[in-house]
Formats: structure tokens, sequence, C-alpha cells
């Protein structure tokens, strides 16, 4: 077989399902169950396929976001915090916008959450643009700023009433609908699709995309010639901020409708890695967050059926980031292996 | 009439027990960025060996094995970041991010597998305070100094190591060099590689031992998640002390000094945690933005290829 026809992406995939094997068996779970349990419940049935598709959801919206500023040649690994201000905002307009009748109800409080994600990629981008401070650090620093400020707002001023951190709960009218009946899957699934689509569009058919892949490619060269950089990355920035931003909203009013502390278990960070293994394509990104999306989704069946811990689907994640990180050692692996059989 | 309750000596004694995990973090980020690489995974290297060391030392009842043991899995840590990084041109930032990953899931799998819970570790043996008396004879400084385990003192005493190594050495020289200009350092006949591995490979043992700390000096157990941002926060102070051995002592103190005010506050019931919790992080932010003194790194985070 020619190994170097297949795309690293996917032989690092298929190296972490069997690496996770190998951890299966070295801890003495029945590794073959434990794999067809989380396949089953990723996709076995109409549910599993809701499961999965609502797990997809906000790792979509987060890889489209770090996709959208990667491509302007700016590393915003901040995508966590933009995602939890915009939910917190979309949260806070779903509480507030109780006179607001329904479709408009939820478009206010969604865009909000994605401008209060843009407001809060502005701030990075500004320091960057004109004070020369490192985006990989300031955005690091301030999803952190985030973690704890939405945190101070659910447990203080914000609290619902109760024992649990969380805010009153959203207008039945700002709330996006539920498409598939039992499960959590709603109206924010078709709406990253579109994002993903629309972010495709926007970068491959449009003037300022061009200018922001231009940017992203060859800041000197850009500059050369008459495109204005800062312009370009600060918007590539903030775009970035309100799709993450609106990934938050939808998380919010699509699945929990409260903000509820700590509900994202790092969606930002697994973006990075989802828009990674989607090589930094919009439908590259559909695809990965299917994978991550599955993961998450059959992982609880597995636990469930099988008592192989949840974790083991965050074992084969972090296995996947870290061989994509590094293309060239997967090509190296598969390399060696194709000059000893010939 | 609170301020005594708040401020008083052990509020500094613990001042200097919170800041040593931290130090850890950041003289072992301080390696890695002087050799160009920017290591995001501190965290899940701390997470790692904190969970190894527990693990060593539930099997055999000896602390100082499952030292070894957290400090094993921070080498092995470094040599799989040097490998992926250094060696492969590997993401920098997403090996980070999966290093994180693979932290809080592998602890979390094993945990299960071995102690039936998620949560936490059943307790094992850990270091003992040490205590002097003739520090104890000092006012003010002695109780501060006095009674910490002597991972605490190891800190300390790495501090000045490094900066002995880093600035008065010509390895460290050549460790600097080959951060800051690694092409120069390669027509001057250094071998790149190997210097960014040793600096990646020790830089991840040294913030291992932060993990060990935590688990076998501040608790007695394994918690989910125990580390706790603290592989961030040394980034930070890392930052803040100017990528210096001595800087990061000093910045790891006022961050440390946060987090045991933080603490306190928090069982006072007088202030949020929160809000407290988020200072190192705006700091950070003023710092690199030039507010504060301006911070520069020393080495771009690219890969050497050899042309």
């Amino acid at each position: 077989m020619k190994y170097h026809k297949v795309p690293p992406e996917i032989l690092a995939i298929g190296l972490a399902f069997l690496l996770g094997i190998i951890v299966l068996l070295v801890t003495g779970y029945p590794p073959f169950r434990a794999l067809g349990a989380l396949f089953r419940g990723a996709f076995g049935s109409r549910n599993a396929i809701g499961q999965t598709l609502t797990q997809a959801t906000p790792i979509l919206f987060t890889s489209l976001s770090f996709l959208m500023a990667y491509r302007a040649g700016i590393f915003n690994i901040g995508v966590e915090g933009q995602f939890l201000i915009g939910a917190f905002v979309s949260a806070f307009l779903g509480v507030s916008l109780r006179q607001v009748p329904f479709p408009f109800g939820t478009l206010f409080s969604l865009f909000g959450g994605g401008l209060g994600g843009a407001l809060y990629a502005l701030f990075p981008a500004l320091l960057k643009v004109y004070l020369g401070a490192h985006e990989v650090i300031t955005t690091m620093m301030m999803s952190y700023i985030a973690l704890y400020l939405t945190s101070y707002l659910v447990n203080y001023p914000f609290k619902a009433s109760g024992w649990v951190a969380q805010t009153e709960p959203v207008a039945p009218s700002a709330l996006l609908p539920k498409i598939l009946p039992p499960t959590q899957l709603s109206l924010a699934f078709p709406i990253a699709l579109f994002f993903a689509l629309f972010v495709f569009w926007f970068l491959e058919r449009t003037v300022p995309g061009f200018a922001i892949r231009a940017v992203g490619l060859n800041p000197e060269a850009s500059e050369n010639r008459g495109i204005p950089v800062r312009r370009y990355q600060i918007l590539a920035f903030v775009l970035s901020g309100f799709v993450a931003g609106v990934g938050g909203g939808g998380e919010i009013l699509g699945v929990h409708g409260r903000f509820v502390d700590g509900f994202s278990p790092g969606y930002g960070w697994d973006g990075i890695a989802v828009s990674l293994v989607g090589r930094l394509h919009p439908l590259g990104c559909v695809l990965a967050s299917l994978l991550f999306g599955m993961l998450r989704a059959g992982g609880m069946t597995m636990t469930r059926t099988t008592k192989v811990p949840l974790d083991l689907s965050l074992l084969i994640q972090s296995f996947v980031i870290l061989l994509v990180a590094a293309p060239y050692f997967v090509r190296f692996l598969f390399a060696r292996r194709r000059s000893r059989e010939g | 009439m609170y301020l005594g309750l708040v401020i008083n000596l052990s509020l500094f004694q613990a001042m200097v027990r919170m800041a040593t995990p931290i130090l850890f973090a950041a003289l072992g980020g301080c390696l890695c960025e002087r050799v160009g690489v920017v290591n995001i995974g501190l965290e899940g290297i701390m997470l790692t060996s904190a969970f190894f060391s527990v693990l060593v030392t539930y099997f055999t009842a000896s602390p100082w094995l499952g030292f070894l043991g957290g400090l094993v899995s921070g080498i092995a840590w470094g040599c799989v970041i040097a490998l992926l990084t250094v060696r492969f041109f590997g993401n920098q930032i997403v090996v980070g991010t999966g290093v994180n990953v693979f932290g809080l899931g592998f602890s979390a799998f094993l945990s299960q597998k071995i102690w039936g819970s998620r949560g936490a570790s059943e307790a094992v043996q850990s270091f003992v305070p040490l205590q002097s008396l003739v520090l104890a004879r000092i006012p003010y400084l002695g109780p501060v100094l006095n009674e910490h385990t002597f991972l605490v003192y190891l800190g300390f005493s790495l501090v000045l190591g490094l900066h002995l190594f880093l600035f008065h050495t010509p390895w460290g020289l050549r460790l600097r060099a080959v951060g800051e200009n690694p092409q120069a350092a390669d027509t001057a006949g250094v071998n790149v590689l190997r210097y960014k591995t040793f600096g990646v490979v020790v830089g991840s043992a040294i913030a291992s031992l932060g993990g060990i700390f935590l688990s076998l000096a501040h608790l007695s157990f394994f918690a989910w998640g125990m580390t706790n941002g603290r592989g961030f926060i040394g980034l930070a102070a890392m930052i803040f002390g100017k990528w210096m051995p001595l800087g990061c002592f000093l910045s790891s103190l006022l961050f440390g000094f946060a987090d045991a005010l933080q603490m306190r506050l928090q069982a006072l019931g007088i202030l949020p945690p929160q809000i407290i919790l988020l200072i190192p992080y705006v700091v950070t932010i003023l710092v690199l933005s030039g507010f504060v003194g301006r911070a520069v790194p020393p080495a771009r985070y690219e890969p050497y290829r050899k042309e």
C-alpha cells in the first residue's frame, strides 16, 4: 500500500485508535467490545447520531473560529474565552429579552453572543497589532480571565436562587428549537454547517477573504502590494471571535437553556485540534468535528455498557492531537515500514 | 479587625508553599523558551507527574520512589515533546494542547481503573515538612521559611543553579545562543538539535517537580485536574519574570501570594475567589502589552531546519 498518498491526518487517526486499543489491552479491558460500544453509541441509532451531532456542534464552531484567524496568520488560542463570553452574553440576553417574540429573541441573543465574542477578540487583536503583544500568550491568558469572570458572574451577580451556580433559565422565545427529540440536537447544528459554508465562501470567493489569506501567507508582500495588513489582521481576529461567540450562544440556547458554571469541557481548546485535523479547511473542520463529537457521544455509551472509563475518548483525542501536530513524524513512521517491506 | 486574621505570618508561609509549584512550572517553561520552544503543555506534564508520583508511592509505600516516578514521567514527556517539535518540526502549540488533554484523560482513566474513582486516589504517604531550630529563631523570616518539605528548598536552589548555568557557564551561553539565533549558533559549531532537546527535556523535568509537589507535599493524594491552571500561571510568571530564573522566582512569590490570599479570603468569605484568581492573568497581559515594563521573548517559537 502506498502510504504517502494517504493524508497524514487519516494515518494519525488510525494510529490514535491503535494506541487506544493498546491502552485498553494493557489495562485489561476488552478493546474491541469497548470500541464497538463506542461506535454503536455514536452511530448505532437515530438517538446516537443525534448525540454525536450535538457534541460536534460546539467544536465545529470553535474550529471554524480558530481557522478564520489562522488563515490571517494569527494563532488565536483564546477561542475558549471568546466562546465563554459569547455564551454568557447570549444567556444574559436570552434571560432579559422576555418580551421579544420567538425568532427575534433567539436571533438577538445569538447575534449578541457573537458580538460579545468579537469584542473579546478585538482586545488581543489591538494589543497584537499596535503593541506587539504575542497573541498566543495574551489569548491564552484571556481564556482564563473569561473562565473566572463568567464563573464570578454566575456565582454572584447573576446567580439564580438555589445551590447550583447558574443563571435564570433563558426565555422560551429565545431558545433554539430542538430538531431531533428526544436528543439534544438543536437548530445550532444546521447553523454551524451554514457557518462552515459561509467561512468557505468568504475566504475563497470574496475580496476581503482573499486579502486575509494573502496577509496570512506573506504579510510583507501584502503590505508592499498596498493591502492594509493590520486592518485585515484585526478583521480576521474579530470574525474569529464572532464565530466562537455564536458557538457559545448556540450551546446555551440550544442545549443548556441557561449559563451553567463550567458547562464547557474545553470546547475552545478542542477546536484548535479539530481545525488541524480538518487540514485548516472549513469542510475538513466539519468532518473532524464529527470525529471528535463521535468520541464524546460514543464514549458515554461505552462507559455505560462496558465500564471502560469515559476518559478513553479523551486519551484517543490527545493521541490524534499529538500525531496531527507533527505530520513529519507520522510520515517517518510509515516511511520506515514501507522501506522494510520493500 | 479582619486584617489581622488575613495578613499574618502564616499567610506568608502559605505564600512560599503555593509559590513552589508555580516556580517549578516557570523555571521549566523558562528553559524551554530559552531554546525556542513554547511549552503550553506544562499543565499536562505536571498533572501526569502528580499522578505517577502518587501511583508509585501507592504501590511501593515510599514517597522517594514516587518522586522518582514523577520525575521519570516528566523526562519522558520532555523526550516526546522534543521528538515531535524539535526533531519533526511539529507545531508547538498543538503538541502542548495534546499534552494537556493527555494529562487529564490518562490520569482520570487510570485513576478509575486503580482506585475506582475518577475524582481522587486513596491517600498515600507524603513528604514531611523539615524543621530547623536555627531557622525558627530568626524573627519574621524564620517562621515563613521554616517547616516546608524539601521540594520547596529544592525550588530555591534550582533558581540559583539555573541562573548560574544560563549566565555563567559556556553551556548556558550556547543554550541561549541556540534560542536567540540558531543559524549563528549552528555556524559557530554548536549542535542546535542537541541543545534544543536538552532544554526541552530538562525544562519538562523541572516542571514535573511542580506536579510531584502538589500530590506528595501539598496534598497526599491525586485529585482530578489538581494542577488547576498552575502550568499556565507558571507561564505567566515566566513572562512577568522576563525569562530570567530570578525574575521567575519573584513573580512566582507574587502569584503564590495571590493564591494564598485567595484561599484565605475564600475561607473567610470576604471576596469572591474568582476575582483574585484572575489577577495573575490580567497582570501578564499588562506586562506583555508593555503597560508594566516591556516583555520580549528571548527566542522565536519556531523549529530550526538546517539548510
